[in-house]
């Protein structure tokens, strides 16, 4: 088990005390197969209690411990030291207010979230005693790597839209919609329409892709909204342009 | 201090408390529902389950045999008419979170699949792939957010229950983003605040598994029940102890010691068959594999590790695909935190606290002694789980007892009578607020929140581990002693009101102090061996004395007082717990008898 110093540079913001944030570094004896969670938990414990960050199942599930881990949004949990330099530079995920420290306010996403109406809309009212809906493991298929997200934001601090159009609903939120869209249980298209495709919806990614590339779950939101424009394009085509409606 | 009037107040946002407001809020959609958790609804634990959750669904299966494994798991300390209600409801809950979208594996029809789980006779285990508990958690809450009536206080710490001449009132909170104190005065409450598992240094459990919940319940004079019984998973990975899920040996994985032996043979458990066959070998009970392990330490058979004695589990005759269609989550997690592919080789694994089958005392309905007050999910003890869980059974527990506590407390707040007691609920809610004051006021650092807890949870390893005895249970009990003593010594380094965890990990601490002195409590007066709850110097099952439930009463600055209550027996008498061959043998013995 060896252990070796590095430099943890963390990004410090006391609202109460702090007018503008400010960094500091502590020297950490990090063992070979930490990850930068361990490292920060290490300083909450022997060097500094008031260091303030979110974590809690250390195991790349929950989502709470998202952060800039050397100007990338990375799970903490999952972040092994030695991959780092000597150095390790630890910031609040970028594109979100700061409440303190590494802890940013989730409001908005959270807002987002609910907007989106994510949850089963079904076609007609099913009853327990109708058993479980039949769904294939193709159907199964068309949704399942969008089931993945955890929510840890990595992808609203990785996407350059988000960063300056506020009202964007962003990967995570998007793809939930998409996922649910897509899902064979659900009829709830004509409900999540107006957030999905209208202003703030898919139409504003520019298809950049940085939030495929961050996200630790593949949960491939780049796709998911692909994949949400050409069903709202479909979607026009039949409401506007097929005689009734497509009805 | 800001005041929330509300119908019923839920303490936790995980599986047991979302299902919990859901029913509220279906049942009684009139009701407001304030659902208060220390953390997102999706950082919950519960998104870390991984295996499944058991209900019947096959033909072939039948709601008696989930009943006989259960009780026969438990070693009879499960009550069993909450048992009968549980087996029968769990389909039905299941079929909801189906309809709730839940992304539950599939068969090639498009039915819903199930795969063995460890203790149980027939495949009756539903499973999103290796992240049922992730599937269940954000099913439910996403479910959850189309209920008007259901309001959430995020990031909200519930630091103590208000009661009044035996009835529940409400439940103080600390907002942790201002640092504000929030009174929540509510006609029913619900705690739905998981489990414990913090109280000990190695644990598949998440850092907000302090058993606040317990702490607040005991403290309140609910009794807390059955808490000697500690469930070790047997395959979590050394130093970190994250878990890789029983669906490992339910897929097929192999446990194996130093010389590359199956040596769940010796412990009557055998014969070894080279395809999984349920109820034997590595699909055995977790307490019978975790004690296995423990007597191959003994006997030298263990491997070395950095991070202490493992065996090995094997997958790799498993093949590729299907590690990559089922286990693709544990491939992942061996691979990143133990650079082990399970693909290419055997990962090395070591018993690790997982699971408390003890907990607040309810009866079947969710109710605890205080009126008004309802306890569902880890941090509850119907009891169902008895001496040893079954694994896959907590998930669909806390549907069915979510749900019962949803509907009962809906019910209590729309049927009691308005008390008159506003002055000394309000004296109670200050009272809790000049607590806190007080913490912050403490000057002098005397002692360190974090080297307390390190003391706590090593003294729990040593004297309440898979196996005890009385001489090591009294130490532990003695250092808990002189934790909470030393506790007032702490104070805080950081003084700010916004986001102060420093703060909320002495509240954490004192929690789990009181939590584990109730556990080693127990654990001394139990005198037997039964399911986790393992005596090396009672190694017998004394049904005569024990066979009953341990009921641990707050006795503030004391130690606990250990009472006892009569399990409840509707169809099963206690037999024998057999496995492997041995179960077998007497059921082939069984039918010539017949
Ligand atoms: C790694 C792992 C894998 C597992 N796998 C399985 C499996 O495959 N099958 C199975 O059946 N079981 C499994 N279990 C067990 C099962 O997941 C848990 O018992 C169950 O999820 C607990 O759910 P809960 O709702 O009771 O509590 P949790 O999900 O832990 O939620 C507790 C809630 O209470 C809140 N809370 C706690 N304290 C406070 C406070 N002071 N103030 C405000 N809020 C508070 C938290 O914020 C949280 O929202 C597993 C457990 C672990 C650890
Ligand atoms: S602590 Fe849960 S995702 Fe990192």
């Amino acid at each position: 088990m060896t252990v070796q110093n590095r430099q943890i540079e963390v990004l410090r913001y006391d609202p109460e005390r702090d007018e503008t944030p400010r960094f500091e570094t502590f020297t950490v004896p990090c063992k070979e197969e930490w990850v930068v969670l361990d490292a920060l938990t290490y300083i909450k414990d022997e060097l500094d209690p008031s260091l303030t960050f979110r974590w809690s199942c250390h195991m790349a599930v929950c989502g709470s411990c998202g952060m800039q881990v050397d100007n990338k949004p990375t799970l903490s949990c999952k972040a092994f030291v030695r991959d780092y330099g000597e150095k390790i530079r630890v910031e609040p995920l970028a594109n979100f207010p700061i409440e303190r420290d590494l802890v940013i306010s989730q409001d908005d996403f959270m807002e987002k979230l609910q907007r989106g109406r994510p949850w089963i809309i079904p076609e007609q009212k099913r009853e327990v005693e109708d058993g479980p809906y039949v769904q294939t493991p193709m159907q199964l298929d068309d949704i399942k790597e969008h089931t993945m997200c955890i929510n840890c934001l990595l992808c609203y601090a990785a996407c350059p839209v988000y960063a300056l159009e506020r009202d964007f609903v962003g990967p995570a939120a998007l793809t939930l919609m998409y996922r649910y869209n897509a899902d064979s249980r659900d009829a709830g298209w004509d409900e999540r329409r107006e957030v999905f495709a209208g202003h703030g919806g898919v139409w504003e990614c520019s298809f950049v892709g940085a939030c495929s590339d961050v996200c630790p779950k593949h949960v491939e939101p780049a796709t998911a909204i692909q994949k949400g424009k050409m069903d709202s394009a479909v979607d026009y085509f039949t409401r506007f342009l097929m005689p009734g409606g497509g009805k | 201090m800001q005041v929330v009037e509300t119908d019923v107040a839920v303490i936790g946002a995980g599986g047991a408390g979302l299902r919990a407001a859901i029913a509220v809020a279906e049942t009684a959609p009139d009701l407001d529902v304030a659902v208060v958790s220390k953390v997102l609804p999706m950082r919950s634990h519960t998104v870390a389950a991984e295996g499944g959750a058991a209900g019947v669904i096959r033909g072939e299966d039948s709601l008696d045999a989930h009943f006989d494994d259960t009780v026969s798991g438990g070693d009879w300390l499960c009550d069993q008419d909450a048992v009968e209600l549980f087996v029968e409801d769990a389909p039905k809950q299941l079929t909801r979170l189906e309809h709730w979208g839940c992304p539950w594996s599939r068969t090639p029809e498009g039915g819903v699949n199930t795969r063995p789980f460890g203790g149980m006779k027939i495949e009756r285990t539903w499973f999103a792939a290796d992240k049922s508990g992730f599937h269940i958690l954000h099913t439910l809450f996403q479910t959850s957010l189309k209920y008007p009536s259901i309001k959430r206080f995020d990031e909200f710490f519930s630091a103590e229950l208000l009661v009044d001449e035996g009835r529940v009132a409400g439940v103080v909170a600390i907002e942790v983003r201002t640092g504000e104190i929030w009174c929540f005065k509510a006609k029913s409450v619900i705690i739905a605040s998981g489990g414990a598992g913090k109280v000990y240094p190695f644990t598949t459990n998440g850092a907000i598994k302090t058993g606040d919940g317990m702490a607040m319940a005991y403290r309140a004079g609910v009794p807390l029940k059955d808490m000697e019984f500690v469930q070790y998973h047997p395959t979590g990975l050394p130093g970190t102890g994250i878990l890789l899920t029983e669906g490992c040996r339910g897929e097929g994985g192999y446990l194996t010691n130093k010389h590359g032996y199956r040596y769940l043979q010796d412990y009557g458990l055998g014969p070894p068959e080279p395809s999984p066959r349920k109820k034997a070998m590595e699909l055995g009970p977790r307490d019978r594999l975790s004690q296995a392990f423990w007597h191959e330490m003994q006997k030298g058979n263990t491997i070395d590790t950095p991070y202490g004695e493992a065996i090995n589990l094997d997958l790799r005759h498993l093949g590729e695909d299907k590690i990559n269609e089922r286990l693709p989550f544990v491939r992942d997690l061996a691979t990143s935190y133990m650079r082990a592919d399970p693909v290419h080789v055997p990962v090395p694994v070591r018993p690790v606290v997982h699971y408390m089958m003890g907990g607040i005392h309810t009866d079947i309905d969710a109710r605890t002694s205080i009126e008004g007050l309802f306890a569902a999910g880890e941090c509850a003890a119907v009891s169902i789980n008895g001496a040893n869980r079954l694994g896959s059974n907590s998930l669909t527990e806390l549907l069915v007892f979510g749900d019962r506590a949803g509907k009962h407390a809906a019910q209590f707040a729309r049927e009691a009578a308005p008390a008159d007691n506003a002055a000394r609920i309000d004296a109670q809610a200050e009272d809790c607020a000049r607590k806190i004051e007080n913490i912050y006021a403490r000057e002098e650092r005397k002692e360190s929140t974090a080297e307390l807890r390190r003391t706590m949870a090593d003294a729990m390893e040593e004297g309440c581990g898979i196996y005890r005895d009385e001489g090591r249970i009294r130490s532990t009990c003695e250092t808990l002693a002189d934790l909470r003593h030393r506790l007032p010594g702490t104070a805080l380094k950081d003084k700010s009101k916004v986001f102060n965890t420093d703060l909320l990990s002495i509240l954490e601490l004192e929690n789990m102090l009181e939590v584990a002195e109730s556990l080693a409590h127990s654990a001394y007066a139990r005198s037997e061996s039964r399911g986790s709850h393992q005596r090396l110097d009672h190694t017998g099952r004394d049904d005569d004395t024990f066979l009953k439930h341990s009921m641990a009463h707050y006795r503030g600055d004391q130690a606990p007082e250990i009472g006892y209550l009569d399990v409840v027996i509707t169809k099963s008498p206690p037999g024998e717990r057999l496995y492997g061959g041995a179960a077998d043998a007497k059921a082939q013995k069984v039918e010539a008898a017949e």
